[in-house]
């Protein structure tokens, strides 16, 4: 079994519950094998404070394999933390930081993202931006064939790279004006690059954009440093993707109709 | 053998218009009439989405229920490979029948052959359903959509999107979910966990629940209960599910009077990344569509172990699965692929930190297609492996070592997905229908769509029909019990305060379920394993600590809920494998092995499902639903 451990000193967000004052507190972390991850290390600092009979540090994880999008975390002010490739909190692996160094952990930070507890957060307005037009109306049972619509490679490769986010919300923590454009984004171009997204296109990017401003997320201004934190990889071309379709719907609204 | 109780309600007919009679038999609820029922849907996964977005569509009123902070996480995100349906569209020799057969075949003869077929019947429009939600499904440049072959299968049936088919799947429904959320007619209750069943004049009639925000308990009546709840491979601790995957739900009900089906029937999947260290908190799977192109192998001689694989000569490699079963290879079924690498390193050939991996090599598909190819079949789980263990598998083999994975036991449902208890349906793993004592790959994503979009919105009716709805309302003096039960147990285990953490009671029962309840059981062992769990349950709840209080987010006590539960479940599937002596699929005793090494199945004797009922104070009772096959003959498998 691996053998090489390192220490560091957690600086850590505490706060008992939402509308409690929080404030850091740092905590050692000794002996941290390298091959652990970030959570597995904060498992082992929370089965010590566990020991101590002191209350562990809450952070919200699930599926530790970077698809779920439960885990959040600002890590040394960077979402997701300074994971070189593109991947989750969880993915994070501790051999990526210095031995003997202080590591900030936050929660994600954005008037839309009100703090439960610690580092946990509701990011229910992500769901509330979906359920406004985040869908295709389909019954149940009244699909055609599966190959009866072609759709070129093209199109479905790039559905694809849009349809990946998983909803972590690090877009919004990394961005300075909390804004949730790449997620929309992500989610309107998937659907505009197939076919079954055309009948609802232009519904659907005007209700989507309407909920994100109803819930207080900020506007795109390019900092793109939602692309740069994003674990699925996914591209501000969905920003422009975004942008243009709703040009267009508001266009159709105030004209045809949608 | 055969018990009143355990009445498959399998209707009657030829195999093949089994599914279509029944649906024309079924009774209907008239529109007007819907929207009186109320139907509370635990779980928001594959089955649990899908049924809530579809029974909503059809108008009845639903509250879904989940533990994660939105639906979009069920656990069902995390399948990689892909989605079985037999579309035939590679002209290749597919059909349902085909699949139907090759499920039975994979669960080793122990599934019920006519839930089994309607699987394979509706595999198909779930492929058209998903298309039609926008799941990107891979595609060719045609525009046609691309298969591929995957585990234990010699048909090219699987549907995918890259490594992501469970999270695309999942998204489809979760999309069709939110839609009726946000036309009201889901009731949606996020970070919300399901603590009890309750069970009025014996109907299942509602649930308590736990608001994991505020720790409030509360109840919530309906007029049927659906359990989508997943499996219970977490009592390995280690295992390739979520962290917060939990038996409670399915326990809860089992200790409210529903049956526990082959509780010891869990797979475990060949092909994922070895255990690193004792901090581990949760093994990775490699989805095991990369078995298609990677040879699995081992060295031949123990001393070449620790050596660079690239100083092995090819000459000195054991290709083992190629060796032992030339017809398939490296894609023989998962429980088979799996014992064959545990046999490896119990030999002492296994590679990697403690001997516990064998190499699953690309050096030759990377050859024959080109690095590219490879990086488009399976780029994203090349960049996952060199994530987590700092290795490059373009340019060395990955090492695997099997995992607990999946659990095909799960509540006893009869041919309407619905339990022993009146009202209690029971959908997706946490059913155990379908599976048998082995799952195929790439059938977990396509049951649990079958159970959500088109078996339940058919069988369900049929209960319905025969309950007036709205009858009991949260304050009978039922849920006012079970709710009191419920904060009893949460200030118990809040008042302990003893010397142990949770995950350290967790971390023993997994290595002791492990060791006597894994890929390969005997009595002897399973025997100590049934002495040892209730001395490990009786220290826990006289020494566990559980810090915080009831009433707030405290992920200290719902780990503890779980884990108490997980302490009484290990028991009751140690039981189950002591009691079936015979070995099949994913159930292993040593006992029972053919003189080179094979499973020995024994259908004289245990061609039956084991149906558990719990008694209080007292040793479960086993029911036993004898497995009938009119069509089918029941053969040893062989992959050689």
């Amino acid at each position: 079994m691996h053998r090489k451990t390192m220490n560091f000193t957690l600086r850590v967000w505490r706060q008992k519950s939402a509308n409690a004052a929080g404030r850091f507190v740092d905590y050692p972390a000794r002996n941290i094998p390298d091959e652990a991850s970030f959570l597995e290390m904060l498992d082992i600092v929370n089965e010590e404070l566990e020991a101590r009979g002191e209350e562990p540090i809450a952070f919200d994880h699930d599926c530790r394999e970077g698809i779920c999008g439960m885990c959040s975390l600002v890590i040394n002010g960077l979402a997701h933390g300074p994971n070189g490739s593109h991947a989750t909190t969880c993915q994070l692996y501790m051999r990526l930081f210095d031995d003997g160094s202080t590591i900030y952990v936050e929660p994600f930070r954005a008037t839309p993202f009100p703090i439960i507890k610690d580092l946990v957060v509701h990011r229910a307005a992500l769901d509330r931006i979906q359920q406004a037009g985040g869908f295709i109306s389909n019954r149940t049972g009244s699909a055609v064939d599966a190959n009866a619509n072609p759709v070129s490679k093209r199109d479905a490769d790039g559905a694809m790279d849009a349809a990946a986010c998983i909803g972590c919300g690090a877009c919004v923590a990394a961005c300075p004006n909390a804004s949730a454009m790449l997620f929309v984004g992500a989610k309107v171009t998937h659907f505009a690059r197939l076919p079954q997204g055309q009948p609802e296109r232009d519904r659907r990017v005007l209700a989507m954009v309407g909920q994100m401003d109803k819930e207080g997320f900020g506007n795109c201004s390019n900092h793109y440093e939602c692309e740069a934190v994003c674990p699925a990889e996914i591209k501000v071309d969905v920003i422009a993707h975004l942008n243009r379709d709703f040009d267009i719907a508001k266009l159709k609204s105030a004209t045809v109709g949608v | 053998m055969h018990t009143p109780h355990l009445d498959s309600k399998t209707p009657a007919g030829p195999l093949e218009s089994k599914w279509q009679r029944y649906c024309f038999d079924s009774k209907l609820i008239a529109p007007h009439n819907k929207r009186k029922y109320k139907i509370l849907v635990v779980g928001s996964g594959l089955a649990g989405g899908a049924a809530a977005a579809t029974l909503a569509e059809q108008g009845y009123a639903v509250e879904c229920f989940c533990y994660q902070d939105s639906a979009r996480r069920a656990h069902s995100i995390a399948a990689q490979g892909g989605i079985n349906a037999a579309k035939n569209y590679q002209g290749d020799g597919d059909s349902v029948y085909r699949l139907f057969f090759d499920t039975i075949k994979g669960g080793d003869f122990r599934a019920r052959e006519a839930n089994v077929y309607r699987l394979a019947e509706v595999s198909s429009a779930i492929i058209d359903q998903c298309v039609a939600t926008g799941v990107p499904f891979a595609r060719e440049y045609g525009g046609l959509l691309a298969n591929r072959s995957f585990g234990g299968s010699q048909v090219s049936r699987t549907f995918y999107a890259r490594g992501q088919t469970g999270q695309q799947l999942l998204l489809g429904a979760y999309s069709s979910l939110v839609r009726q959320i946000g036309l009201g007619a889901v009731k949606m209750f996020p970070r919300t966990e399901m603590l009890d069943l309750v069970v009025v004049d014996g109907h299942a009639k509602g649930i308590v629940v736990r608001d994991m925000v505020s720790g409030k308990v509360r109840s919530h009546a309906g007029d049927a209960v659906l359990l989508c709840t997943g499996g219970y491979g977490n009592v390995f601790f280690l295992s390739t599910n979520a962290k917060g995957c939990n038996v409670t739900a399915t326990y809860r009900a089992y200790k409210r009077g529903a049956y526990f089906a082959n509780p010891c029937f869990t797979q475990i999947h060949p092909t994922c990344i070895p255990v690193a260290g004792d901090y581990q908190s949760k093994l990775t799977l490699m989805s095991e569509s990369l078995r298609n192109d990677g040879r699995v192998w081992v060295p031949k001689k123990k001393e070449d172990c620790a050596k660079p694989p690239a100083q092995i000569a090819e000459e000195d490699r054991d290709y083992y699965l190629e060796r032992k079963y030339p017809s398939y290879g490296n894609l023989a079924p998962r429980d088979i692929s799996s014992r064959s690498a545990k046999e490896a390193c119990d030999d002492g050939r296994g590679v990697g930190p403690g001997g516990l991996g064998v190499y699953l090599d690309f050096a030759d598909a990377i050859k024959r297609f080109g690095e590219p190819v490879i990086k488009e079949r399976y780029g994203n789980l090349f960049d996952m492996y060199e994530r987590i263990t700092g290795e490059n598998a373009y340019k060395q083999p990955m090492r695997i070592y099997p995992a607990v994975h999946y659990t095909m036991g799960g509540l006893w449902v009869d041919y309407n997905l619905m339990s022993n208890l009146p009202g209690l349906h029971v959908l997706g793993e946490a059913n155990f229908s379908d599976h048998g004592a082995n799952r195929l790959g790439a059938s977990a994503l396509m049951q649990g769509l079958a159970d959500g979009y088109f078996v339940i919105p058919h069988t369900l009716p049929n209960y319905l029909a025969t309950v007036k709805p709205g009858t009991v309302k949260p304050d009978a003096p039922e849920f006012k019990q079970a709710e009191a039960e419920v904060n009893e147990r949460t200030r118990k285990l809040l008042s302990i305060k003893g010397k142990r953490t949770v995950d350290s009671f967790h971390r023993e029962l997994g290595l002791l379920m492990w060791d006597k309840c894994g890929m390969a059981r005997n009595e002897a062992g399973l025997k100590e394993a049934l002495k040892r769990i209730p001395e490990l349950r009786a220290e826990f709840w006289s020494n566990v600590f559980v810090p915080g209080e009831g009433e707030e987010l405290n992920q200290s006590l719902e780990k503890a809920g779980r884990v108490a539960d997980f302490l009484e479940f290990g028991e009751l599937m140690c039981l189950d494998a002591l009691t079936r002596k015979e070995s099949c699929g994913g159930h292993f005793r040593t006992e029972h092995q053919t003189p080179d090494g094979e499973a020995l199945r024994d259908d004289d004797n245990y061609a039956f499902v084991s149906a558990w009922e719990y008694v209080q104070g007292g040793e479960p009772v086993l029911h036993k639903e004898p497995l009938v096959y009119e069509n089918v003959k029941l053969a040893t498998r062989s992959y050689k």
